[in-house]
């Protein structure tokens, strides 16, 4: 065990019924690592991510959140989950709230901070992602790329220790993929733990150091990204990756 | 014929006022009561049907502990017999049932006053529908609400009480409309526990004079005029509820954030993957400097460059 290392996932497994999604799954996240996931649809990335979140129960396997099994132990799943941020692929805004209700309603509630401290934080997480003059619209006053921006907010108005992304841009118009990506490489670069699922091969490759390619519920290849986009041993990534410049 | 007619309306508005002349306090105190009963019990079944609808929601796994599942299990089954039963027997009866029934089996212990034992009747039965109606409502809400109040790390109470009740809300209030006017005109039947409602006074009424049509159509306009005005107060809420659909920009720079002034990818930029042409330029060019770095500074790169221009 590492005390360096702020997640570590350890023969992950998942099923759905008899229908393994996961096998046997390691890796390791350190602070201020950038990883892409990246792999084909129905590999397992985003069940992977869930399963990091608890979204879903893992089959079997350990995820050690700072050397600890938070799998075996039972409850504190909310606590946890408090310190790890996650960023939908369908937003998934609180409808009912303002764009600065949402982005306090986690502070104010979950990590019982006052309501000023909460809006002031919130004010300048929103400033990054640049919502600031959206406070008081309700989600389905926004575009794709706002509701995503503010999303981000509210992940990181938590203060987590990791931030996970599954397919931030996959369900956006291809002119608000950009807004958003920016925001992300604006985080990755002031040195935030990301764990991204994505299909944005550009961004895999320019902004994170650790990729991870998964095909059929394995790791099929990881490492850096000039080695695994370059270089790759993997005949899948191989297939993958041609498919991928055909386009 | 005609003049009978006439002469007929003449004589319903003489003994119109001769009847309101006499009981008009009471159909007043009547109106009062029972729309008193219907807003009181409508709201407690509220409550009781959105308790009822959390409880039936917690989460709950094969992995949880063995007391838990078996709690929650009891739990659900009790609600769904509370459901089955109140659903499934008429009101009157229930009111006769529970009014007569507690001083049957304890002998001494009374209801404290035919109002309370009336409003906890009604209630359970408005909350029996309830609690049907909000499991509908909490299955309407999008899973992805609940997932990233997960996500944010509430609990499941919190999730609902912030989250999903209010949004849930808005898509019950018609349902929570219709039980206001069911409970308008069914607490009615509370008449026969001798509650003091619009229609006991009624019954009252036409015992001394025998104006049966007159005394009933005062009860109608004052039924309907109740529900009327409960309907109208309820889309009033509605349109409330849904909000403005503007909202103001809080500006303090003008040029910040604004819609379209975000920089959009730059051709070049590890962003554009959209064109082609601008891939292949950008690919070419990422290429030429990775060359000219690894010349310039770190051999072993070299052998991977390479690869990779081919």
């Amino acid at each position: 065990m590492n005390d360096n290392l702020i997640l570590e996932v350890r023969h992950l497994s998942k099923s759905f019924g008899s229908h393994q999604v996961l096998r046997d799954i390691d890796f390791v996240v350190r602070p201020g690592d950038v990883t892409s996931i990246i792999g084909a649809s129905g590999s397992g990335k985003s069940t992977l991510l869930r399963c990091i979140n608890l979204l879903e129960t893992p089959t079997s396997g350990e995820i050690l959140f700072h050397g600890e099994d938070i799998v075996a132990r039972k409850g504190g799943a909310a606590a946890y989950r408090s310190k790890v941020g996650m960023v939908f692929q369908s937003f998934n805004l609180f409808n009912n709230m303002t764009v600065l209700a949402n982005c306090t309603v986690g502070q104010v509630k979950v990590l019982k901070k006052d309501k000023a401290t909460a809006k002031e934080n919130a004010m300048r997480y929103l400033e990054k992602v640049g919502m600031t003059p959206y406070i008081n619209a309700k989600p389905r006053q926004l575009s794709g790329g706002q509701k995503q921006r503010v999303a981000i907010a509210r992940a990181l108005a938590m203060d987590p220790e990791v931030l996970l992304f599954d397919e931030p841009t996959s369900a956006l118009d291809p002119e608000m993929v950009g807004e958003v990506l920016t925001v992300m490489q604006t985080l990755a670069n002031e040195g935030m733990t990301m764990l991204v699922v994505t299909h944005e091969m550009a961004f895999a490759r320019d902004v994170s150091n650790h990729v991870v390619f998964m095909a059929d519920g394995v790791i099929g290849e990881e490492g850096e990204p000039e080695q695994v986009f370059l270089n790759p041993s993997n005949p899948r990534m191989v297939e993958f990756l041609a498919r991928f410049r055909q386009q | 014929m005609l003049q009978t007619f006439f002469q007929q309306c003449a004589q319903l508005g003489i003994d119109i006022t001769s009847t309101w002349a006499r009981y008009g306090g009471q159909y007043l105190t009547g109106m009062y009561n029972t729309i008193t009963l219907a807003i009181l019990a409508t709201l407690i079944g509220c409550i009781i049907g959105f308790i009822c609808g959390i409880l039936n929601t917690i989460p709950c796994g094969p992995g949880d502990n063995i007391v838990k599942r078996v709690v929650l299990r009891i739990i659900r089954v009790v609600i769904r017999i509370y459901v089955e039963v109140f659903r499934g027997t008429p009101m009157i009866l229930q009111a006769v049932f529970i009014y007569y029934g507690l001083p049957y089996f304890t002998g001494s212990v009374r209801w404290p006053s035919v109002f309370i034992a009336a409003l906890v009747i009604v209630s359970i039965n408005t909350g029996a529908y309830m609690a049907e109606s909000v499991r509908g409502g909490f299955l309407s809400i999008d899973p992805g609400q609940t997932e990233s109040a997960k996500a944010i790390g509430m609990t499941h109470v919190q999730t609902m009480l912030y989250v999903i009740i209010p949004q849930a809300l808005r898509v019950l209030l018609p349902q929570i409309g219709n039980n206001l006017i069911i409970n308008i005109k069914d607490t009615s039947v509370m008449f026969i526990i001798s509650y003091g409602e619009l229609f006991s006074v009624h019954r009252a009424a036409v015992g001394a004079t025998y104006l049966y049509f007159p005394s009933a159509a005062i009860e109608m306009t004052a039924y309907f005029s109740m529900t009327l005005i409960a309907s109208l107060i309820l889309r009033w809420l509605e349109k409330r509820m849904d909000g403005s659909d503007n909202y103001e920009l809080v500006n303090e720079d003008q040029l910040v954030g604004a819609a379209g002034t975000y920089t959009h990818p730059v051709k070049g930029s590890p962003y554009d993957e959209h064109s082609k042409e601008a891939q292949k330029f950008q690919q070419q060019r990422q290429w030429a400097e990775n060359r000219k770095n690894s010349e310039a500074s770190d051999v072993g790169n070299r052998s991977l460059d390479q690869r990779g221009e081919r």
